[in-house]
């Protein structure tokens, strides 16, 4: 598909889990629609249901009357998600998960959404903005090669 | 909006007879899941030893669910019970890698194979 000026999609979604699977498919076909390999859609859908996780759960605290807003966008070299929240932003670094502590019970199972997300996209930030809220910024490139 | 999780537990056996038990997964694994797949692994018979996951059916799995699967794992570990997996999709495949599951269960690409890998 090819898009003379660039398009953009919006989703404001109640803060309940489950939901996030509306902007994981949407997502998967935006992505889809734009050429995006099958093993990079993939990658994009759980980033974007992970980030859609975290913004229910931690900016949100499961306020279903809090929305998350979802906007998809594009250019010629990128997909880019953004997932807003009204929480105060992530304040710890994103550490890769230590299975070995997990199985002896001495880190906490869960705790890998973050790290997944930076693992499965090319760009990946996360911006505090208080009092109007947070924001994930996830960007995939429609051609790796070229970065 | 998530599709319930099922569980449905089997009792296969190997080449040699040896008891394999195999947990098969239905739906969504999710934070929701937690109670069904727990109560379904400790109901396991005493003395299971050799375990296969099979994730088939699953049709959606995100970290909150992977933390119950490592839970899992947890103590199938302090029991010493060896845990093969099949049906991931090649993305989760990467997932459970990337985690570091794999060092816990053995994935295989289908359920033959998982049950003569025990042989």
């Amino acid at each position: 598909m090819t898009l003379e000026k660039p398009l953009s999609i919006e989703l404001r979604l109640p803060s309940k889990l489950g939901f996030e699977k509306i902007a994981m498919q949407t997502a998967a076909s935006y992505a889809t629609l734009l050429g995006l390999g099958l093993d990079r859609v993939e990658d994009l859908k759980t980033a974007v249901a992970e980030a859609c996780i975290n913004a229910i759960e931690h900016g949100n605290h499961g306020d279903e009357k809090i929305i998350v807003g979802v906007i998809l966008s594009m250019d010629h070299e990128r997909l880019e998600v953004k997932v807003l929240d009204h929480g105060s932003g992530i304040q710890h670094a994103v550490l890769p998960p230590d299975i070995d502590k997990k199985i002896l019970g001495e880190e906490d199972p869960r705790g890998m959404g973050m790290f997944l997300i930076q693992a499965l996209v090319d760009e990946v930030e996360w911006v505090s903005n208080p009092p109007e809220g947070s924001y994930a910024r996830l960007v995939i490139y429609l051609d790796r090669e070229k970065h | 909006m998530q599709t319930e999780t099922s569980v449905k537990v089997e009792q296969l056996k190997t080449a040699a007879e040896a008891a394999v038990a195999i947990i098969r997964f239905h739906g969504d694994i999710t934070s929701t899941s937690k109670a069904v797949i727990l109560d379904a692994y400790r109901a396991l018979p005493a003395g299971t030893d050799k375990l296969i996951f099979d994730f088939t059916k699953v049709d959606y799995l995100n970290s909150s669910g992977i933390a119950i699967l490592i839970q899992l794992l947890m103590e199938a570990h302090k029991t010493a019970q060896a845990v093969h997996s099949f049906g991931l999709s090649a993305h989760f495949q990467k997932v459970f890698a990337m985690v570091g599951i794999t060092k816990y269960t053995h994935l295989y690409p289908d359920q033959a194979a998982a049950l003569t890998a025990f042989s």
